[in-house]
């Protein structure tokens, strides 16, 4: 039985802040496919394209017939558990730090046993279903749940290191402007956020959303405008310290590839929002949350973009608007690097075209902000590094993983004329 | 009283014998701006760029964005620009009593010497030469070092090289005499800088900075057409942009001339 | 039939005084136990022509290295990283050489140093599997590994933690008379069962004590010894494998249980007829396993096989006569040589305080190199007293 997750005491501002450790990062190039799938929330691995036969731990040649034509696939995660241990002193300090620890041998119904973690409530010998996700390293681990789901399963202790959970933390959501921001805040409170900042710009223009912002439990609207580094710095000040997970949906949309516009304006803006507000944000949080990921309950855990997923490939009739989320999207990338020996995990979610008023004019499917807001809250339980938030954008996905010069190629088609 | 003042201001700005100077350098992206080590943030340069012209991007009008630092082309700097006036009150350009905007001018020239001296140094003994000819420099007045350096284009205007630019200034013992000894209000150049060039190997460096600011005075960069003002007689009109906590602002400097001095 | 290993002797056993930990290399101590070796049988460095050494601590250097290192000039070279293998890997190796001809006279090394920092590191990149698929786990190290073993142990054939804190005690009791051992004071059972926890169900008492420490021992034909009038043991069998059984989901069984027929019918003699048994003792479940794999009793009997023996030094099942790496300590690679080393010891009569009286017979078995969830290697050898 996992014991609920209380919420935590007020912090004693006597007691030094426990510094971030981390569990060994060390894999060979070969298992880092365990860990990109993880990132994804997949589980996946090697098959032999020659034998079928399931591979682990990964490597380079197949152990029934040496091909070393090895496929990483979705796998069935079931197994049952042979045998347990509970470490009680470990030579590495992450786990010296959270003993008792569980581990135990699984048999994969797909074949291979794997030695994993294992949630507090898998019953000896019992089904199991294995997760793949990211540890604190951001390194892919196995952890074996229960196949009957118990109460309160997320609050293991073992589990919730794997996650970003929302739950009992404090987040801000960067932009009350955008029209997902309620249906973001309204999921969050509803997975056990305690607290839910909002962040307001330029406050001298109408905000339609703000009362009915305001009126939301637990949702505080402050003020901040991410093109303006003295409002960041401003509020990363007040409450940069109790910031365990940073949503940043500010965005600025134009349409327009190159040409179609005349002048850099709207890209100035669009780069100012969408990239440097990034950045500013990621220079006035980044530090403070990344020495706080070892603070208890609610440490701080997550930073999370939402992205066009015309950030991977241009879409030309935003095409200015795509060059900014390409930016935005490398510029994730270095941040997930330098977030990386702290344990915060950099979360970025996809998104195809939005049900609003820029997008106004293109064609169904479009994702609405009920379905950002569950994606999130998903992405965050399941402690992933990147998500794709509905049909368009996992098609996207999907084809620029294929191949992506194909993806550009038949996105940047001009039609044939007479 | 007043009243007769400014009205006969209005009327000899109106005869033109009074005459408007500008002393100031166009705003264009092509300005030389100061330049630092790389390892520094560097000073932003003017660029503008259009975002209308009676157009689809604004049918009845035209207009710019404009991105520049404090501190591009003339421009003017309050104490708070440098560490030593770091602490004093009313030390930012938006805190700075608008009264200092307009005063009394001294212009010193130093024209000949410049002509043949890239390094041609402001002394104390040159400033009590001025003074024997021209009488005592006034409390609470500008003072501006003419050097005709404003006539220069391209690279020689910051004349960089290997060991740094070389440019006309202030020795430190000469802006110690005009604050302790004059209680100037503000000191004034045609370079880019307030110092000389090489201003940096005097002690303490970049003195001009140092001494007026940590003394709560404003500095002026960048002016040109002092050859049209006279030794003194002039006021001078400085007034930055109201900008919170700002350091400096670009400006528009102008001195009001009697007709007979020009 | 395989080929007999007559004609080739071993002899010359030396180990050096544990240390828990030392300021000293690996090639230091490996130094150590090959002079002490070649001392005991007046030999210079440069009259062996063989040599091969196994050791953790000796990166970035190999056997390649010592031979510069220690001036030695072989012609025939061999590194043998098999961790509790070792011993008998380096016993068959060594004597194929010089009944080839290939050598005469090879010495064959263990040893590794312990620095305060060792044992940490040596986990952290023991090898790709570990780094990749165990440490991420717990990083218990083979601690956690070997719980996961005995706890299915356990469940499968009904042992208890009494049945291995016997052969520890025991052990234990065995240590007492080697004054090399690193652990001094006696164990009681009681004791045994309260100790602290470490990964359940393995405690403080299951786990060996890493320390520095080298053992050695000298391979030459027997005309060779017999001229030197060194005491020397015969090989009257050796079998090794590794990676065997891979498709059991955890590992019950060791690679002994493949070739196990085919020691006794070289050796031409049985399981009973040995005088004592050293087993690798890693985790006493490993031993128990060893016992079984080796033919004293069927799979999963071995606890009921040891509740009425006495594996003390007097007793009537000598086993890990100097205490095994449980109370002698486990100096890295010397671990896979440590029973080798005292057996040979034993059946030419040196043993000492820890002597079984009228040894002449011995079973000396390896295991080791977990490589991700199971020992990877496995060996075993049976040596005979041939003069004392």
């Amino acid at each position: 039985m996992t014991d609920p997750l209380p919420p935590p005491p007020k912090k004693n501002p006597q007691v030094r802040t426990v510094s971030p450790t981390r569990p060994p990062e060390a894999r060979s190039r070969t298992a880092l496919g365990l860990s990109a799938a993880a990132a994804e929330g997949r589980f996946e691995l090697q098959h032999c394209d020659d034998c079928g036969k399931v591979q682990y731990p990964p490597r380079d040649a197949c152990s029934g017939c040496l091909s070393t034509e090895l496929r990483w696939k979705d796998t069935d995660a079931k197994g049952t558990l042979l045998a347990e241990t509970t470490i009680h002193t470990s030579t590495k300090l992450y786990f010296r730090e959270r003993t008792p620890w569980r581990t135990g041998s699984v048999q994969l119904d797909a074949g291979p046993v794997i030695i994993c973690h294992l949630h507090g409530d898998c019953v000896r010998n019992g089904r199991v279903d294995i997760i793949n996700r990211l540890d604190r390293s951001g390194q892919a681990v196995l952890l074996a749940l229960p196949s009957q789901r118990s109460p309160h399963m997320e609050d293991d202790p073992q589990l919730r290191a794997m996650t970003s959970d929302p739950k009992h933390r404090r987040i801000l959501i960067t932009d009350a402007r955008n029209p997902n921001t309620s249906e973001i805040a309204r999921a969050l409170s509803d997975a056990g956020a305690s607290m839910i900042f909002v962040g307001l710009s330029e406050t001298w223009r109408p905000s339609p959303t703000l009362d009915a912002l305001s009126a939301m439990d637990k949702v505080d609207v402050l003020p901040l405008d991410v093109t303006d580094t003295h409002s960041v710095q401003k509020l990363a000040g007040a409450i940069g310290g109790k910031t365990d997970i940073l949503i940043n949906n500010a965005r600025f949309l134009r349409p327009g590839g190159v040409l179609a516009r005349s002048d850099t304006s709207f890209a100035k803006e669009e780069m100012e929002v969408n990239y440097f507000g990034l950045m500013r944000l990621a220079q006035s949080f980044g530090p403070v949350m990344a020495s706080r990921t070892a603070d208890g309950v609610n440490a701080s855990v997550a930073w999370v973009n939402i992205l066009s997923v015309h950030a991977l490939s241009s879409q030309p009739e935003f095409g200015c608007f795509s060059a900014s989320n390409a930016a935005a999207r490398s510029l994730s990338q270095s941040l997930r690097a330098e977030f990386r020996a702290s344990g915060l995990r950099v979360m970025n979610l996809y998104c195809g075209p939005t049900e609003d008023e820029w997008y106004q004019p293109l064609p169904p499917p479009k994702v609405t902000p009920q379905a950002v807001a569950r994606t999130l809250v998903t992405g965050l339980q399941n402690g992933l590094e990147e998500t794709y938030c509905g049909d368009v954008a996992k098609d996207v996905f999907e084809r620029f993983r294929d191949n992506p010069l194909i993806l550009e190629r038949e996105t940047t088609l001009a039609g044939d004329g007479a | 009283m007043s009243e007769t003042i400014l009205s006969d201001l209005a009327k000899a700005l109106g005869d033109q014998s009074i005459k408007v100077i500008d002393l100031t350098h166009t705003l264009d992206p092509d300005f030389p701006v100061i330049i630092l080590p790389p390892e520094f943030n560097q000073c932003a340069r003017f660029r503008m760029e259009e975002i209308s012209a009676y157009d689809h991007r604004g049918p009845a009008w035209k207009w710019h964005n404009i991105t520049l630092s404090e501190h591009t082309g003339t421009h003017f700097d309050a104490p708070a620009h440098w560490i030593s006036g770091r602490d004093l009150p009313n030390n930012s350009v938006d805190t700075i009593n608008p009264a200092n905007f307009v005063g009394p001018v001294m212009v010193i020239d130093c024209s000949e010497g410049s002509a043949t001296n890239e390094d041609f140094e402001l002394t104390p003994e040159l400033i009590l030469a001025w003074e024997e000819e021209h009488g005592e420099i006034p409390k609470d007045s500008w003072v501006l070092m003419r050097t005709d350096w404003s006539k220069k284009t391209g690279a020689d205007y910051l004349n960089m090289r290997d060991d740094g630019p070389h440019s006309p200034g202030p020795t430190p013992d000469a802006i110690r005499f005009l604050i302790h000894e004059r209680n100037i209000r503000g000191f004034g150049t045609e370079t880019v800088g307030t110092d000389a060039g090489q201003g940096s190997h005097y002690t303490p460096p970049y003195p001009a900075h140092f001494y007026l600011h940590g003394a709560g005075k404003f500095g002026l960069q960048c002016l040109a057409n002092l050859d049209l003002l006279p030794p003194r007689g002039a006021i001078l009109l400085a007034a930055p942009l109201k900008i919170k906590d700002g350091t400096g602002s670009p400006l528009r400097v102008m001195a009001l001339v009697q007709g007979n001095d020009i | 039939m395989r080929q007999s290993y007559d004609g080739v002797v071993l002899c010359a056993p030396f180990t050096t005084a544990y240390q828990r930990y030392s300021i000293e290399t690996a090639h230091w101590w490996i130094a150590r136990a090959l002079k002490g070796s070649l001392d005991l049988a007046g030999l210079r460095p440069s009259e062996i022509d063989g040599f091969t050494v196994s050791s953790f601590t000796l990166f970035p250097d190999t056997a390649v290295g010592l031979t510069q290192h220690l001036g030695l000039s072989p012609r025939w070279l061999d590194h043998i990283p098999m961790g509790g293998a070792s011993g008998v890997v380096a016993l068959r190796r060594a004597t194929r050489a010089v009944q080839s001809g290939d050598a005469d006279i090879v010495a064959c090394v263990a040893g590794d140093t312990n620095h305060i920092d060792s044992f940490r590191l040596m986990l952290s990149s023991f090898s790709r599997f570990a780094s990749d698929a165990s440490y991420p786990y717990g990083y218990g190290g083979p601690n956690a590994n070997f719980a996961l073993l005995t706890d299915r142990y356990m469940q499968e054939f009904g042992a208890t933690r009494e049945d291995f804190g016997k052969i520890c005690v025991a052990q234990r009791q065995n240590a007492l008379s080697n004054p090399g051992a690193v652990m001094k004071k006696p164990l009681t059972l009681e004791q045994y069962l309260a100790a602290k926890p470490i990964s359940d169900p393995i405690a403080l008492f299951d786990c060996v004590m890493p320390c520095a420490g080298s053992e050695a021992f000298l391979v030459m034909s027997e005309e060779e010894a017999a001229k030197r009038a060194l005491p020397y043991a015969r090989i009257s069998g050796a079998i090794e494998r590794h990676n065997a059984h891979a498709e059991d989901p955890i590992q019950l069984r060791g690679g002994w249980s493949v070739d196990i027929d085919e020691l006794w019918d070289m050796a031409g003699c049985a399981p009973v007829d040995m005088d004592l048994v050293q087993t690798y003792d890693d985790y006493p479940v490993i031993s128990a396993m060893q016992i079984e794999d080796l033919g004293f009793c069927p799979k999963g009997e071995a606890p009921s096989f040891l509740r009425d023996k006495d594996m003390t030094i007097k007793g009537d099942f000598p086993h890990n006569t100097s205490g095994g790496q449980l109370s002698a300590g486990q100096a890295g690679a010397a671990g896979g040589f440590i029973g080798l080393v005292e057996a040979i010891r034993q059946v030419t009569g040196q043993a000492g305080p820890t002597q079984v009286a009228g040894a002449s017979s011995a079973l000396v078995s390896g295991f080791g190199m977990i490589n991700y969830d199971r020992g990877v290697c496995s060996a075993a050898a049976v040596i005979t007293g041939g003069a004392r």
